[in-house]
């Protein structure tokens, strides 16, 4: 490098000198002196070599610029170099916050040149919020107002980029005005700025909406493609509310690709590429789930893409036919040569692509090559990311294509060894749940069950192999429901497998109450067992007290045989189970018990009332909830060990305890209960999918060896004398292609049908599953060990939890026929509500592979509560009475050259106060200054809503204070107001300020044992996961930042839970619960009032968005 | 929408930087440092998008040069990917057309990074990637005029000209009126 560096300068002099008599005004490019400062700092930054240097360099530099900027007798001229200097200095990561001030001061009075440069420091120097922001605001407005229309450009660039919120209205009539400028460029840099405006405060420029269509109707295409901006914001947010428009987009579009825009938008000869991305982004908005929107748009599509030219980058033809695919599998074939190949590709990345693709085009017939190929990816594959989303779509691809059971469990058998135990959740319950549901073939489910059995058992049998938790666990599950199955095994074999299992050291303790669960079912089946008493014996005395509680329960069970047998059907994981929830059968046993004296039954938290009464002492009582938070399908793991945690205190003879324990047993059943009743349905449809399923075994050899697509006989005829690799690929390809393609489906017409028949059915199925299998599964594996329930002091919140889950399950279904119909298929038979879905996702989601994805995160937050406008003079202080609490920013609120107003929020314990200060600029007393409020919709303003100052002294200030109370809950609402005065005429100003719900949150505190009991009064409650980001990481960090913007209290965290209550002045409580689990964040509100957790929860979302 | 956009030298320093969301400082050059370590340890054969972290970079490199932009899912990589040729493109025709320097270099072809094919039209784009200079020369020089141009073009990480007369317009218009 070094040697570059020298000969390239010493080729300087003579490019540069020549050109550059000692810098001469202004300076075109390149007329950098090599021997002025700047030069000299080029030449030394390009010949640094340790970051040592670079520091020290950069000092000096900064320490020269300091001097240098802060000189009176520094020219403007010079005053642009040393911003460039400056902007250097930033871009090696030196704050140079010094010469900020001086960016700004260059932008109001710099020339042309130096002017733009000055912008150009400020919108690299400063964000969103910085105070100094302010100072620009009068500069801009001069220069929109000029009649230099550089200046003018300048001065609306500057403004889009970067643009105090508040001081929108001073210059938004300017930029209004500019709509209707006669140059082009002029009007889209306008709309460039009220684009801007639309992101930042899209409330202040709802009133030009019009203007915005005028924009979009405009004559000039750049004014045109700028309004394009605005309106894919606007219809993101509101698809319905823009249908009327589709009509115009396509015929932009149709104008676009047809060629009729000027010469010089051409790129590479392609009119405008990025202007039809534009339009198809928009278009795919508005036909999504919308097939008479759609109509209108297929011609232009079409047209669009006979003209694209499939791009030589290999990732985008890739990228791109995946997408096209979905509508048309005859494109694959034509590439099918290209797509092998890219399987080879070294680089992952593509070969990734490549199986997204290839998973898109998957059916009956190539199914196993395709997830033999996943799977080899896998393998090699080390990151989290990758693993999730690869076992997702096998397993996924697996259970609807798998041509039979031994390859089904085999397969399944390598996506949880890889997947262990990163893989979604959903993957193992699916798994089980179809296992355990079966399908219309009783004899076939069994063949599918005991080969299932008989695979892990050979996996058992190898002494220390390590398995991923998440497949022992659901070897365990099958294990202990289906080893009956194998009749000429000895159960005694088995167990003993599984005990040696329960010694391993790597097996989890949620994996071996999973395991113990297994044994307790097997001996259920057998007369008696050495291993199992020895197993008894042995963790008896274990120190794991999960551990000595099943093998006391199992001790029990094995002493009545009758019992266990009733307690444990054969096959029955499916079955209903009543549940007596009135308790009726032990009346008689109440009855005695009081007759004898025993004391009467108390509710559950009267018992804790008493208890916390009493004394303090330590409290084992998990406030009722974290058992019961397995409802939502990813929330689940790592509480299957069935409520073992609080059942150790149980051991200890705690009899208090036991009430609550039998609470989180009976709670299972009756989710349980509601399962079996409603969700009867999906295991119906499971049945009929079935024989479908089972169809395409046989054919399938057959079909791939001769049913080949024309197309591909062609390529195979053309190219006669192939190399042996060539014909691997062509064999490779003939494998992974078959099946596609119109021509194919003529001959294989009834299978095409009933393939898409199939999909329809299982999309259906697997929706459901989400939301059930969390709680079925749980149940499989906890219900062996639950007590009887003898008392049901929680028996109603079961009910309300079931009703909940019937809704969404409700809320489901009326999605599930469009889900359905939208599955990829191969076949032709493809919907049209099935192709306009993938019209969207031609060009937008992208989301679909790179999830969870959210723009808004890169927009500056709308909802920052200590807005930077104004800086209010020093002088200004809050009453003696409010210093000592926190307080917003004092910022100014509205002013003319008379009079200003500032104002700020502080924050008190018992109320929001708004403070104002009126300040008179004049140099006469004013009299009669009169703030009135409006009265809002969601605020109260306390005493009255007026504040009267008879006469301000001048050249002095007064202030006001309110108290703000909400009184109808909502996330942020406008105060809105004015301020009249009388000097020499009446003039009246008008402001307003916003309020947010957090800016009426106060903490609350108190204990835990507190919280428990709240929870537990509340009715009003709202759940929700968020993914976290992996900087949020843990728990306390996200909890932290939920306390320092929401101001909450934190009550406890203990491991991956956490408690936390806040009010909502004047006291209404509201109490989060959260869990941490695999990125997300499972949030819980419960309160009192029942618009405050949803209200909460979005401030929630919204904090975590911008953390 | 576009995160950043870069400009960094094989030896890892930025050459330009701009950012279309709030990073702090010593945020920034841990990021660009170890995006450029991502793009060096690509070869050639290699596709030209990366996921990285929560967002993807897209880069090419001209010479000794890389142009890196980091996107979020929601942007199309292909449309990013000719962006910045086109920004390059831009660049080499402000730059020929004010400057006399290119005439001293000979036609040599543009390093290909493989990917892609440059037409015939585009060899005077060796001014920029003279294997023999510091590639990012001019465009330290003129740090502030290559800003002005990314600026016409991309706006709050929006794409919004990509029209090449219309992106230098006000350029030329500021430079004319600066020599008089």
């Amino acid at each position: 490098m070094s040697d570059v560096v020298e000969r390239t300068l010493s080729a300087l002099p003579g490019l540069l000198g020549q050109q550059d008599p000692g810098a001469g005004p202004g300076g075109g490019p390149g007329r950098v002196s090599a021997t002025s400062r700047l030069g000299g700092l080029i030449r030394s930054i390009t010949a640094l070599s340790s970051k040592h240097e670079e520091e020290k360099l950069i000092q000096q530099e900064q320490t020269n610029l300091k001097a240098t900027v802060s000189a009176p007798t520094t020219t403007l001229r010079l005053m642009k170099e040393c911003m460039v200097r400056l902007i250097y200095c930033e871009m090696l990561g030196y704050e140079s916050s010094f010469g900020y001030i001086h960016a700004i001061k260059l932008a109001q009075q710099g020339n042309l040149l130096e002017k733009r440069v000055g912008y150009l420091a400020v919108s690299l120097f400063l964000h969103e919020n910085h105070e100094l922001l302010l100072l620009l605001v009068n500069t801009v407005v001069k220069d929109l107002q000029s009649t230099n229309l550089v200046e003018v450009c300048m001065a609306l660039t500057v403004v889009s980029q970067i643009f105090p919120r508040e001081m929108i209205p001073a210059v938004l009539p300017l930029i209004e005005d500019k709509l209707q400028h006669s140059k082009e460029i002029i009007r889209r840099k306008a709309v460039q700025a009220l684009y801007k405006f639309y992101l930042i405060a899209p409330n202040q420029v709802q009133h030009i909406h019009d203007k915005f269509r005028k924009a979009l109707c405009d004559r000039d295409v750049g004014v045109m493609a700028a309004s394009l901006h605005i309106y894919l914001q606007m219809i993101k947010k509101n698809a319905s509310g823009y249908k009327d428009l589709t009509e115009s987009f396509v015929s932009i579009l149709k104008q676009v690709v047809g060629g009729k825009l000027p010469i010089d938008f051409n790129y590479h000869s392609v009119p405008a590429p990025w202007l039809q991305i534009q339009l198809l982004r928009i278009l795919g908005l508005l036909g999504k789930d919308d097939p008479r929107t759609s109509e209108l748009m297929y011609d232009v599509l079409d047209e669009s893409l006979r003209r694209a030219e499939i791009n030589h980058n290999i990732t985008y033809g890739l990228k791109a036919l995946t997408y096209v695919i979905q509508q048309d599998p005859n494109l694959a074939l034509q590439h099918q040569m290209t797509i092998i190949e890219c399987l080879d590709h070294p680089d992952p990345i593509i070969k990734r692509e490549t199986l997204e693709l290839l998973y898109r085009i998957t059916n009956g017939q190539n199914v196993t090559v395709i997830v033999q190929k996943m799977l080899d990816y896998l393998r090699q594959s080390k990151e989290e990311y990758t693993i999730i989303n690869l076992t997702g779509k096998i397993a996924e691809l697996v259970e609807k294509y798998a041509p039979d059971n031994e390859w089904f469990i085999q397969t399944m058998n390598a996506v949880f060894s890889v997947g262990g135990d990163v893989m979604h959740p959903d993957i193992p319950n699916n798994f089980l749940r179809l296992l355990a549901e079966g399908f219309d073939d009783e004899k076939e489910d069994e063949e599918l069950r005991l080969y299932a059995v008989q695979s892990y058992l050979s996996l058992l049998e190898e002494e220390d192999t390590f398995y991923p938790q998440k497949f022992l666990q659901v070897m365990s599950w099958v294990l202990g429901e289906y080893s009956y199955l194998i009749n000429d095994g000895d159960p005694e074999v088995i167990i003993t497998r599984l005990h040696r299992l329960l010694k391993q050291t790597f097996v989890t303790s949620e994996t071996k109450a999973w395991i113990m669960t297994a044994v307790t079912k097997m001996s259920s089946r057998m007369s008696c067992s050495k291993t199992v008493d020895k197993l008894i014996q042995e963790f008896s005395t274990s120190l794991d007290t999960c551990m000595r509680q099943y093998a006391f329960e199992l001790k029990h069970l094995c002493e009545n045989k009758e019992l266990m047998k009733n307690l444990f059907p054969l096959d029955a994981s499916c079955d209903e189970i009543m549940v007596d929830a009135s308790l009726s059968f032990l009346d008689g046993f109440v009855a005695e018990g009081l007759s004898c004296g025993a004391a009467p039954y108390k509710p559950h938290h009267q018992r804790q009332e008493e208890k916390l009464s009493q004394e303090k002492a330590l409290n084992f009582e998990p406030y009722g909830l974290s058992f019961t938070s397995n409802m939502s399908s990813s929330g689940f793991t790592g509480r299957q060990s069935p409520a073992g945690l609080s059942l150790g205190s149980d051991m200890s003879g705690n009899s208090a305890e036991l009430g609550q324990k039998e609470t989180n047993c009976l709670k299972l059943d009756g989710v349980r209960k509601l399962w079996g009743k409603e969700g009867y349905l999906p295991k119906k449809e499971n049945k009929t999918g079935k024989e479908d399923k089972t169809q395409p075994v046989p054919q399938d050899s057959i079909l791939t060896a001769h049913v080949v697509d024309p197309p591909l006989m062609q390529s195979e005829q053309q190219v006669v004398s192939l190399s042996e690799e060539e014909k691997e690929k062509q064999q490779l390809a003939s494998t992974l292609f078959v099946g596609l393609g119109s021509n194919s489906t003529i001959s294989l017409m009834g299978r095409a049908d009933i393939i898409t028949q199939k999909l329809k059915k299982k999309s259906k199925i697997s929706e459901t599953q989400n939301s059930e299998e969390a709680s079925s599964f749980q149940n499989i594996a906890t219900l062996p060990f639950s007590p009887l329930p003898d008392t049901t002091p929680n028996n109603k919140e079961n009910f309300q939890g079931n009703e909940h889950l019937g809704l969404r399950k409700i809320s489901l279904s009326s999605s599930e026929v469009l889900e359905a119909s939208v599955s990829f298929e191969t076949s032709q038979s493809v919907t049209e509500v099935g192709l306009d879905e993938q019209l969207s996702n031609c060009r937008l989601s992208t989301s679909s592979l790179f999830a969870d994805s959210n723009i808004e995160v890169f927009q500056p937050p709308q909802n920052v509560p200590d807005i930077v406008a104004n800086k209010a003079p020093l002088s200004l202080c809050l009453p003696e009475e409010l210093a000592g609490h926190p307080h917003s920013e004092i910022v100014e609120l509205c002013s003319s050259d008379i009079l200003t107003v500032y104002w700020c929020k502080v924050w008190t314990d018992d109320c929001s106060r708004l403070v104002l200060f009126v300040a008179n600029n004049s140099t006469s007393p004013l009299k009669t200054v009169n703030l009135v409020f409006e009265s809002a919709e969601h605020f109260k303003i306390f005493e009255s809503l007026s504040c009267h100052f008879p006469v301000i002294e001048a050249q002095s200030m007064e202030s006001c204070q309110k108290c703000v109370q909400l009184e109808k809950v909502c996330t942020e609402g406008v105060l809105s107001g004015s301020i009249s005065y009388h000097l020499d005429t009446d003039t009246h100003l008008e402001f307003s300020l916003t309020f947010s719900l957090s800016d009426f949150i106060r903490p609350m505190k108190m204990t835990t044992e507190d919280f428990g009991r709240l929870w537990l009064s509340f009715s009003n409650d709202v759940k929700q996961n968020l993914k976290m980001s992996p900087s949020q990481g843990s728990l306390s960090i996200a909890l932290n930042a939920l306390k320092q913007k929401l101001k909450l209290h934190i009550v406890e965290i203990i491991g991956n839970e956490g408690i936390a209550a806040c009010r909502l002045l004047p006291s209404v409580p509201c109490l989060l619960h959260c869990r941490t689990h695999a990125r997300t964040l499972a949030l819980w509100f419960r309160s009192s009032c029942s618009a405050l957790p949803d209200s909460l929860l979005y401030q929630c979302q919204k904090v975590m968005e911008e953390a | 929408m576009i995160k950043f956009f870069l400009m960094v030298n094989k030896q890892g320093q930025t050459r330009l930087s701009r950012y279309y969301e709030h990073v702090e400082i010593h945020k920034r050059t841990m990021l660009e440092a170890e995006v450029i370590k991502n793009c060096l340890s690509r070869s050639k054969e290699q596709c030209s998008f990366i996921e990285y972290k929560d967002f993807k970079l897209v880069y090419r490199q001209y010479a000794a040069l890389f142009i890196v932009v980091g996107i979020n899912e929601t942007e199309n990589e292909m449309a990013v990917y000719e962006l910045i040729h086109n920004f390059v493109e831009v660049l080499d025709r402000y730059f020929s057309r004010v400057e006399k320097w290119y005439v001293m270099l000979n036609d040599q072809e543009v390093n290909d990074n493989s990917h892609y094919h440059l037409t015939k039209t585009n060899t005077h784009l060796s001014f920029f990637f003279q294997s023999e200079l510091d590639v990012s020369f001019p465009i330290m020089f003129n740090l502030d005029r290559v800003h002005i141009i990314l600026d016409e073009m991309v706006l709050n990480g929006c794409i919004v000209e990509t029209n090449k007369n219309r992106i230098l317009a006000p350029l030329f218009v500021l430079d004319k009126m600066a020599e008089s």
